[in-house]
């Protein structure tokens, strides 16, 4: 079984340089399409048709749209800061564009030289140089607001670095789970524990799932946490002063951490590439491609092949994409927070429920440990009970009108209407009467 | 206080759902994106139906030879209310009036109609067209050639349908 090592030497070079040139520009090409994905269910949303005239269906669209951001005047305000101006949407775009290396995305691929990974880099620190470089992403925003001298753009990078510390907490309590759980910071580990589970974690951690939903909701700026651009009180943001490709990139970023984000959720929370069934399970266990564990606890070697690489490519894809719809869908149905409702729902909330949650799911895992239960699907399934009741009655709690006052009920006939009493005149009806 | 006063009427604490909303409001979305009857015109590829009585670029009635309908009578730039006709006048060795100078200019014209409900001879005629952006400013001045090239329906000034309308 010399075809089951993982590839080595110059090959191994080669491979990677590929991987990281395909990985990238798969990260642009998906950005520039997510972008045109946004405004054509927008404009379905909205009953319109969207971009139709560049290329068919509108396709050519993304490219069009970066020739003329190229081609855009640079505008440079009088009273910026020159350096961090310039510098802040590097900084903001670096970050996004970096952490899809350590996502998986697809079962191992095997070659005539070895078996390659389908990652760029399965570094041991996994999600937590995820954590690091996506909140880095802040500081750019942060910094091109402050450096524009403009006092919207300043009011949105102090907004956006407010809501990314209130809600990095949540993130990192529901991520927490998910490590309890997995046991490793490694998404190629996490991945595999899924495909040990039988179960994937959106199931056994349903109320991780929900934090986890909501925080990268407000982790990417997307409405309705889009409190760093709110174009309806701040222009646009911390990127009023920005045009042409500076603009660009800051676009480019959003839509980079979204597209993180949504593989981050695919794989943390329903199995990353794995499809249903033990036939596409793939791990690195003692130097072994392995599939499982047969009753004994012997590993049982994997079968890798090209066939269910591609399947699995695709699988990663369909959920990441899923996300994505699901990202742009909320936007465009969802009103804006008001600023103190994003603060008090991010730390009267999240917090509590993620701490009190952590403590559930750690005492549940420490009591089937006791009680000896195997990590399998009774150890999941039993998680996923305690989770159902965390997540029902934390749905029910939000369901109340106890944090955020919204919409109203429905007018019924039935039900007494107190309209404040107001005498009407014989003099009013003179005056509107004709 | 005047009429038709809109109250609102607060949620009541305990009666309100934000989540019910935000999924009601996501499947109202999700319907409407799926729904296949837009509202867009496609407008290039798909026209408006212009309203027979839709006064637009003005075009000159020709006779079959040819030459111009009109008689050079100066009713229309006398009439005309935004001042944008100049008409010189001139006379053959028959004594018949013709335009040597007829000009509009597309820019001044508010598009009332009256040129065409003055002309003796239904020369001139305002249009159901509007489709007329040029590159530059002064390609908007039609002279009496370029209104003789116009192919487009004229402008019925009352609308026959209707008996109320003459």
């Amino acid at each position: 079984m010399e075809t089951l090592q993982p590839i080595s030497g110059i090959p191994a070079l080669v491979v990677m340089a590929l991987k990281v040139l395909i990985v990238f520009s798969g990260v642009m090409g998906v950005v520039a399409y997510t972008t045109l994905a946004e405004r054509k269910i927008s404009a379905w949303i909205q009953d319109r048709h969207g971009p139709n005239r560049v290329g068919p269906w509108g396709l050519l669209q993304p490219i069009a749209d970066g020739i003329k951001n190229f081609l855009k005047e640079e505008t440079m305000p009088a009273t910026a800061n020159r350096f961090w101006f310039v510098a802040g949407p590097m900084m903001a775009i670096t970050p996004a564009l970096v952490t899809i290396a350590v996502i998986p995305f697809a079962a191992p691929l095997p070659t005539p030289w070895g078996v390659v990974d389908m990652i760029v880099a399965d570094i041991p620190i996994g999600i937590l140089y995820i954590l690091a470089l996506s909140s880095l992403g802040v500081f750019g925003i942060v910094l091109s607001g402050w450096a524009s001298n403009n006092k919207y753009a300043f009011l949105g990078g102090l907004r956006a670095s407010a809501q990314m510390v209130s809600y990095e907490v949540a993130l990192g309590l529901s991520l927490v789970t998910v490590l309890m759980l997995a046991g490793n910071v490694t998404l190629t580990r996490i991945v595999w524990q899924q495909q040990e589970l039988d179960l994937w974690f959106a199931l056994p951690l349903s109320l991780g799932f929900i934090l986890f939903l909501i925080s990268a909701f407000a982790e990417t700026n997307r409405l309705p946490f889009d409190m760093p651009e709110a174009e309806s009180e701040l222009v646009t943001g911390y990127h009023t002063e920005y045009s042409s490709m500076k603009f660009s990139m800051f676009f480019i970023a959003e839509y980079a951490h979204m597209l993180t984000a949504s593989a981050l959720m695919a794989t943390l929370f329903f199995g990353g590439w794995d499809l249903p069934g033990a036939w596409d399970n793939a791990f690195w266990y003692e130097g072994m491609l392995i599939s499982g564990f047969d009753a004994a606890g012997a590993p049982i070697a994997a079968n890798p092949a090209w066939w269910k690489t591609l399947l699995t490519l695709g699988a990663f894809a369909a959920k990441t994409a899923f996300f994505l719809f699901v990202y742009i869908w909320v936007r465009w149905t969802l009103p804006r927070f008001r600023y103190d409702q994003v603060m008090s729902l991010g730390w009267k909330v999240m917090l509590p429920t993620g701490l009190a949650y952590v403590m559930l799911v750690a005492a549940t895992i420490l009591v089937l440990d006791l009680l000896e239960v195997p990590y399998g699907l009774t150890f999941g399934l039993v998680l996923t009970a305690v989770s159902g009741a965390c997540t029902a009655g934390f749905l029910f709690f939000l369901d109340r009108d106890r944090v955020i006052s919204g919409a109203s009920i429905p007018y019924r006939q039935d039900r007494p209407v107190r309209l404040p009493v107001t005498e009407v005149g014989p003099e009013v009806s003179q005056v509107t009467g004709d | 206080m005047p009429i038709q006063v809109k109250v609102m009427r607060r949620p009541e604490p305990g009666r309100t759902s934000y989540l019910r909303a935000a999924l009601k409001g996501m499947a109202l979305t999700f319907k409407h994106m799926v729904n296949p009857n837009k509202v867009t015109q496609q407008y290039p590829e798909q026209q408006t139906e212009l309203h027979p009585r839709w006064r637009g670029t003005h075009r000159m009635e020709v006779h079959a030879d040819g030459r111009p309908k009109c008689v050079a009578c100066g009713l229309c730039p006398t009439v005309c209310p935004a001042n944008c006709i100049r008409l010189v006048g001139g006379e053959d060795d028959q004594g018949n009036r013709y335009p040597i100078v007829y000009e509009i200019d597309e820019f001044r014209c508010i598009f009332c109609g009256m040129c065409q409900e003055v002309c003796p001879v239904e020369a001139i005629h305002v249009g159901r067209h509007f489709e007329n952006a040029e590159y530059t400013r002064d390609r908007f001045v039609y002279d009496l050639d370029r209104l003789m090239e116009q192919d487009h329906p004229t402008t019925l000034l009352w609308d026959p349908s209707d008996p109320r309308s003459e």
